[in-house]
């Protein structure tokens, strides 16, 4: 059997089972892209997890995880108008730091070609938000194609690389979580002579520089070429029409579905199961809309549902040239709030369209489920330092302290046990908005949370300053080593790409008088550090450090003779306080139908974290693994 | 054969992946169209882990909606209940490894785990068949996942699912080592 490299980069053609995220890593190496950049953010780091299989004295191609989505960006343009085809890819939000350059690109002529790959978060289901991203295309003048399917996601890819090179302008390939995530039997193309990476950048293929009156032919240039694009998408194979049956009249009518990437295999399971003769007009490369087609379509029908996820963008623009061409189809939409959130799934398809034409989709044929109540809320792993972290800081915190949270594994502390980090904008928002919460505030002390891969990302600005105002708060530095959440991406703190970044010497250099730092399995040290911290007068930081136990322990296991360790609970000693359960919270306990606490194997990692938070000390290793 | 949606769920960390992924490998190989999608992100700290896997010539999404699942397998008790209430399909049957993980809410009293009689009766009231699979003797948590794949061959709820397309699925996603020793419990 070839290894996953192997075949990612089997220069023939190929079929096989891959992922969404891993069929667009294939389609760069098809496409010859030689420069990647990325920040890490679900749904998107299995791209790089493909591309980084592949041994680095194999590549022909760099790819690198810049400090943040912004930089990546910007990485990506210089090397594309170099002459090289370029990628950046990240999540939905990324796009938000990233967007100050971004939004520069479409009036800029990318001679190598740009692709931004996003992925885009319907349902959020591992974001702050599920913003509509195709909104930003429109605002920057950037091309939208929105695969359905990981098949598509690897045609388009190559479709958007071409054209970007043709064009020489961004396009954008709109991923959501679970096109990225989908498996199937891909078909793959071969893998064409190596390119050499180029270095031909001239000012005579721009210009470069808008700035005043200069932005006014850049942005001219960059609506003709999606006037030209445009053509394209009128003549694209991904904008098509699905009728699995012969479309008669329904009650005198006829009817048809306009829809887009996922939202449409929605459609299109609903039309087979309703055996009803509708069809549907799947609208893939979606930006520029491909408007005559669309136009050619409402012509032949007497009714249209738009069949949309998330925000209403194609209805707008669909009705805006159904009323400019006097069309008289009726154009009907979601109806609720509640339509515009969330994944349209199939049965929430059939729901909207059952409400438009109950004759065609028939309500009433739902199967039963019933809502099973506990919820099981993500927690920190076992032996997690920001577990200690946050029991050890608890201790510490006078009544009425305000704690804001950041975006990593520690923002798990909102939840219970510890209601810590009560507030979420952003990566890095933290110190701003603790530094705002100081501002007039003499009562009540204020402490912020901060991720080591978030500090690099975005976190810096802020410290800056909160140490030029010496803004009074405290911030605790969660220090894992590693970009846990996302799947343990290096950073410029982890060591792993050129030298190490020291935080405690970034932090001293920019004038920070209050530094500490401590493992925060010492528990009693970093409580007295936070005190020590919240008295000083101004701008504070407590490094609390410990490494990704599940990355530790993974490469624990792979090593010979590794013996798993646990704890066990004394059960003569255990007074059933349950601070182990109430308090300290680690998920390998368990509270039995007596009201007795016992360790369940199968998930203690024999840390031994918790023991110093037994008031009786009843808990220890396990004596036959000591 | 009818199109089958067969749903797989269990808590981070318990090697959901390595089931589906095996799952949908072995399905392929027996000769069906598959479709699957995993769920990741948040829910791999200690949340819930979902996984669809759609077989059959006739399907366009790869998500199960809900209540429609044939077939749920589980890794963990609780998570097997919730299957059963929210996706099952009337008739439907689901197999579970008896691992108990509690929830946060388990453990602070406000919600109990369930019992196997509760799970089996929410089963039964949607007329399914339920198998519960347990290895007292089990040498190592993580492979809790290759004893449920051994159970659903031995059931043959997935025609064509054998030893032989289940052991050609697990060599292409694992190490020697581990593969002979997970190989070595499904031929048992």
């Amino acid at each position: 059997m070839k290894k996953f490299y192997e075949q990612l980069t089997d220069k023939q053609p190929w079929q096989g089972l891959f992922m969404g995220n891993h069929a667009v890593a294939r389609a760069m190496l098809e496409a010859g892209v030689k420069v990647i950049t990325s920040y890490p953010g679900s749904p998107t780091p299995e791209i790089a997890e493909a591309l980084n299989s592949v041994p680095q004295e194999m590549r022909d191609f760099h790819f690198e995880w810049a400090t943040n989505e912004k930089v990546a960006t910007e990485i990506a343009f210089g090397s594309s108008i170099n002459g090289n085809m370029s990628v950046v890819f990240f999540k939905s939000v990324g796009l938000n730091v990233a967007a100050d350059s971004l939004v520069q690109l479409g009036l800029l002529n990318l001679t190598g070609g740009l692709v931004v790959i996003l992925g885009d978060d319907p349902g959020a289901n591992s974001s702050q938000n599920e913003q509509d991203n195709r909104h930003f295309a429109r605002m920057s003048y950037i091309p939208v194609m929105e695969p359905a399917t990981p098949s598509e996601a690897y045609k388009m890819f190559l479709e958007a690389a071409k054209l970007s090179k043709k064009h020489q302008m961004p396009i954008i390939l709109r991923l959501t979580t679970h096109v990225c995530h989908a498996k199937e039997l891909i078909t793959f193309g071969a893998i064409g002579e190596s390119k050499v990476f180029k270095s031909e950048f001239d000012i005579k293929n721009g210009h470069y520089l808008p700035i005043t009156k200069t932005v006014f032919p850049l942005k001219k240039k960059a609506m003709e070429k999606l006037d030209l694009i445009k053509k394209e998408s009128e003549r694209s194979p991904f904008n098509r029409v699905y009728a699995p049956f012969d479309c008669e009249e329904i009650n005198g009518k006829k009817l048809g579905i306009i829809s887009s990437s996922m939202p449409a295999l929605s459609v299109m399971e609903n039309i087979d199961n309703s055996g009803n003769a509708v069809d549907l007009l799947q609208i893939n490369f979606s930006y520029p809309l491909p408007e005559t087609m669309i136009a050619d379509y409402l012509k032949e029908k007497d009714e249209v549902i738009i069949i949309e996820e998330l925000d209403r963008i194609m209805e707008y623009e669909i009705k805006s040239l159904a009323f400019d061409r006097n069309i008289k189809c009726r154009i009907l939409t979601r109806k609720t709030h509640d339509d515009i959130m969330g994944e349209l799934t199939s049965e929430r398809t059939w729901d909207i369209l059952s409400g438009h034409w109950p004759e065609v989709f028939e309500s009433g044929i739902k199967p039963v489920t019933q809502p099973f109540a506990n919820p099981r809320i993500p927690q920190m792993c076992p032996g997690c330092g920001h577990r200690s972290a946050f029991h050890a800081i608890k201790q510490a915190l006078p009544k009425g302290t305000i704690t804001v949270g950041d975006i990593g594994c520690h923002s798990l502390g909102f939840f219970e046990p510890y209601n810590m980090g009560e507030m979420l904008l952003s990566m890095g928002h933290s110190n701003g908005t603790a530094a705002g919460l100081t501002i007039g505030n003499e009562k009540r002390k204020v402490l912020a949370f901060i991720g080591d891969s978030t500090f690099f990302h975005a976190g810096l600005p802020a410290i800056i300053n909160a140490v030029l105002y010496d803004h009074d708060f405290t911030l605790v530095i969660m220090e894992n080593g590693t970009t846990a959440m996302t799947g343990h991406q290096p950073h410029a703190g982890s060591g792993e790409i050129g030298e190490k970044i020291s935080i405690d010497k970034l932090l001293e250099s920019i004038g920070v008088k209050f530094i500490r730092r401590v493992d925060t399995y010492q528990q009693s040290k970093l409580t007295e550090y936070i005190k020590e911290s919240l008295d000083h007068k101004g701008f504070s930081v407590v490094i609390a450090s410990h490494p990704c136990m599940l990355k530790f322990m993974k490469q624990q296991r792979r090593k010979e003779g590794f013996v798993q360790k646990h704890v066990e609970i004394d059960q003569n000693k255990c007074k059933r306080h349950l601070t182990c359960i109430e308090d300290f919270g680690c998920p390998s306990f368990v509270k039995n139908e007596n009201g007795s606490i016992t360790v369940n194997e199968d998930l203690c990692i024999g840390d031994g974290s918790c023991r110093p938070t037994c008031p009786v000390s009843a808990i220890d290793f396990k004596k036959e693994a000591r | 054969m009818k199109d089958l949606n067969i749903y797989m769920c269990g808590v981070g960390g318990q090697g959901i992946g390595l089931l589906a992924e095996a799952m949908l490998r072995a399905c392929h190989k027996a000769g069906y169209d598959v479709k699957g999608v995993d769920t990741h992100g948040l829910a791999q700290r200690g949340g819930t882990v979902i996984s669809h896997l759609r077989i059959g010539k006739k399907i366009h999404t790869p998500l199960i909606p809900s209540g429609k699942a044939n077939i749920v397998i589980a890794l963990e008790r609780l998570e097997g209940a919730r299957a059963a209430s929210e996706m099952l399909i009337e008739g439907g049957k689901v197999i579970f490894y008896d691992a108990q993980y509690q929830t946060i809410g388990n453990r602070l009293g406000k919600f109990k785990y369930p019992t196997l009689d509760e799970l089996e009766k929410s089963v039964k009231a949607k007329k399914g068949e339920s198998v519960r699979v347990f290895e007292e003797e089990l040498s190592d948590p993580r492979m809790q996942n290759i004893v449920i794949i051994k159970k659903m061959i031995e059931l043959e709820w997935i025609p064509g699912l054998s030893v032989k397309i289940v052991s050609e699925a697990l060599a292409e996603l694992m190490h020697v080592k581990t593969l002979e020793k997970n190989l070595e419990l499904i031929k048992q």
